[in-house]
């Protein structure tokens, strides 16, 4: 396995310049995502609105796997269902620990194949993603709790 | 293979594996209980690693050395006993700016009170600072010897002085000075001083804690259990001397035998030796990093151990690493397990590459290699796609 295939050029890049990164003001969610072995934090705004992820940005610092996943996955979840997101994450998490793809699903996110082959950094290329998941979790459970007292 | 993370453990040379496997194969028994010939030599060898402890850090009595499974474990014991009697909530311990977790949260867990050494940029404790942290209510001084993170060597014998000028206790941890250089706790004059077996060319589960005669018989039991005690009824017990008060249930015993193993190596190398070896190759590095634009390294204390921290421009620590254990050299990246030190110092991880008896320059060479290479795999890839 070769570095090339870990570090792909929108990893590198999506690494050194994030997409989507900042504070968002009017995030309906916020969630912070630590590791705490390695240090790498993040915090996840996200505007959710009929089940919809209308927008969503991230700030914190990290080494380039980390950053690029929580900028390729926000570029990736926007405007999709809550439903669809979870489904997306169960992709990616069965691309970046068994390697597996079943279909062409995650798009720009299959750049993180090679994560597969450094165990050791599964971590650093799914932090955004548990910190989104925490997130809508605590999303539904809101829901939940409302729609009960309605 | 390029091992250059000694600093958190070191590899093991045959004599100390050798060691415990003979003595597993040849003289192995429970100590201090047997009535038959082999117990009684078992308990022999293990009794006689103690005096080999001794006589490697120059304590006075015998009776001064308690092994522990580590430093943590000998930090945590002197927290527990020691604190029991001497440490009320609110009472303030001085500890410095580059400590490991282990000689933090320990105090932390006890309800005192953490008065930090401030570091000067060099990465060095400031003395004058260290001075006025003393107040009616400081109950110890908890220092390491050397930066786990740094490489800085503390003059510890000069602020153990200080301290015992206010009457204050000093507790040191060894666990990265051990490995380096010769340690004298007599000439340190310190009340307790921590280490560990496998930083030290030793086993896993094996460490010590020195502790001077006197502190250590007035302290309580650590940890309930056989090997501790004189006499148990359901009603009262009373509980042996120092050391076995401190070294409840069966403890490591091959272990032990792997450690004396490892002190008994280091003496036929000679720490003399051993410290000049280390100088050789931080000087090295330190030459060769200084010369690659976008590194720097961090901490420049006049004296200090082979371990050297320093950061990439444009590069985490976590992806140096990544890159140099493709390239066969291993670092360590992260916090180190000194978080405050990391934030004193601005970043959030640094790349740490530490040194052994077992390195060479021709080591230092494959280091300098995998960063130029680290670096070139980052540098201008870019690609100007729109999100």
């Amino acid at each position: 396995m070769s570095l090339e295939e870990l570090y792909q050029d929108i990893i590198v890049d999506h690494g050194k310049s994030p997409r989507n990164s900042g504070v968002l003001s009017a995030a309906t969610h916020q969630k912070v995502g630590h590791n705490p072995l390695c240090g790498d934090k993040l915090v996840l705004y996200l505007i959710v609105q009929d089940d919809v992820i209308q927008d969503a940005r991230f700030e914190g610092v990290g080494c380039a796997i980390s950053v690029a996943s929580a900028s390729l996955m926000i570029e990736t979840i926007k405007g999709k269902t809550t439903q669809a997101v979870a489904t997306l994450f169960s992709q990616f998490h069965l691309l970046v620990t068994e390697g597996k793809a079943p279909n062409q699903a995650l798009g720009k996110l299959l750049a993180f194949s090679g994560v597969y082959h450094f165990p050791i950094r599964v971590k650093c290329a799914t932090l955004a993603w548990h910190t989104l998941n925490v997130a809508l979790e605590e999303n539904s459970r809101r829901k939940q709790r409302s729609e009960v007292s309605e | 293979m390029v091992y250059l993370d000694s600093a958190a453990s070191t590899q093991k040379p045959r004599a100390v594996v050798d060691a415990m496997s003979h003595f597993y194969y040849n003289d192995y028994a429970n100590i201090h209980r047997g009535i038959y010939e082999l117990s009684e030599r078992a308990t022999r060898i293990f009794e006689s690693a103690r005096e080999d402890v001794r006589r490697f850090i120059n304590a006075r009595h015998i009776e001064e050395i308690i092994f522990v499974r580590g430093t943590t474990e000998a930090i945590n014991l002197v927290a527990e006993s020691y604190g029991r009697t001497h440490f009320k909530t609110g009472d303030e311990v001085i500890v410095s700016a580059m400590e490991h977790h282990a000689n933090i949260v320990p105090w932390v867990m006890r309800d005192l009170h953490l008065k930090v050494i401030p570091l000067l940029e060099s990465g060095e404790c400031d003395q004058a600072a260290y001075r006025q942290l003393f107040t009616s209510k400081t109950k110890l001084v908890a220092l390491t010897h050397v930066s786990n993170v740094l490489g800085t060597i503390n003059p510890v014998r000069e602020m153990i002085q200080i301290a015992h000028a206010h009457g204050v206790p000093v507790l040191v941890d060894g666990a990265q000075a051990v490995p380096h250089f010769a340690v004298d706790v007599a000439a340190l004059d310190c009340d307790f001083y921590a280490f560990s077996g496998h930083k030290m060319y030793g086993p896993t589960g094996t460490g010590v804690l020195y502790g001077k005669r006197a502190h250590l018989d007035a302290m309580p039991p650590y940890q309930g259990g056989g090997d501790m005690i004189e006499t148990v009824s359901f009603d009262k017990v009373t509980f042996a001397k120092t050391p076995n008060k401190f070294e409840a249930g069966t403890p490591d015993i091959a272990g032990v035998v792997g450690l004396s193993a490892a002190i008994g190596y280091l003496e036929k190398i000679g720490m003399s030796s051993i410290a000049a070896h280390d100088a050789v190759l931080l000087a090295d590095a330190e030459k060769k990093l200084s010369t690659i634009a976008g590194v720097r390294i961090i901490g420049c204390a006049t004296k200090k151990v082979g371990v050297i921290s320093f950061v990439i421009e444009g590069v985490h620590p976590h992806d140096v690493g990544t890159v140099l254990d493709h390239a066969g050299v291993m670092v360590r990246a992260g916090h180190h397990c000194a978080m405050p030190l990391m934030k004193r110092l601005g970043v959030h991880a640094t790349v740490r590459a530490s040194f052994g008896i077992y390195n060479d320059i021709a080591e230092v060479d494959a280091l300098i290699a995998a960063i130029e290479t680290a670096q070139k795999m980052f540098a201008g890839r870019c690609l100007h796609e729109s999100a």
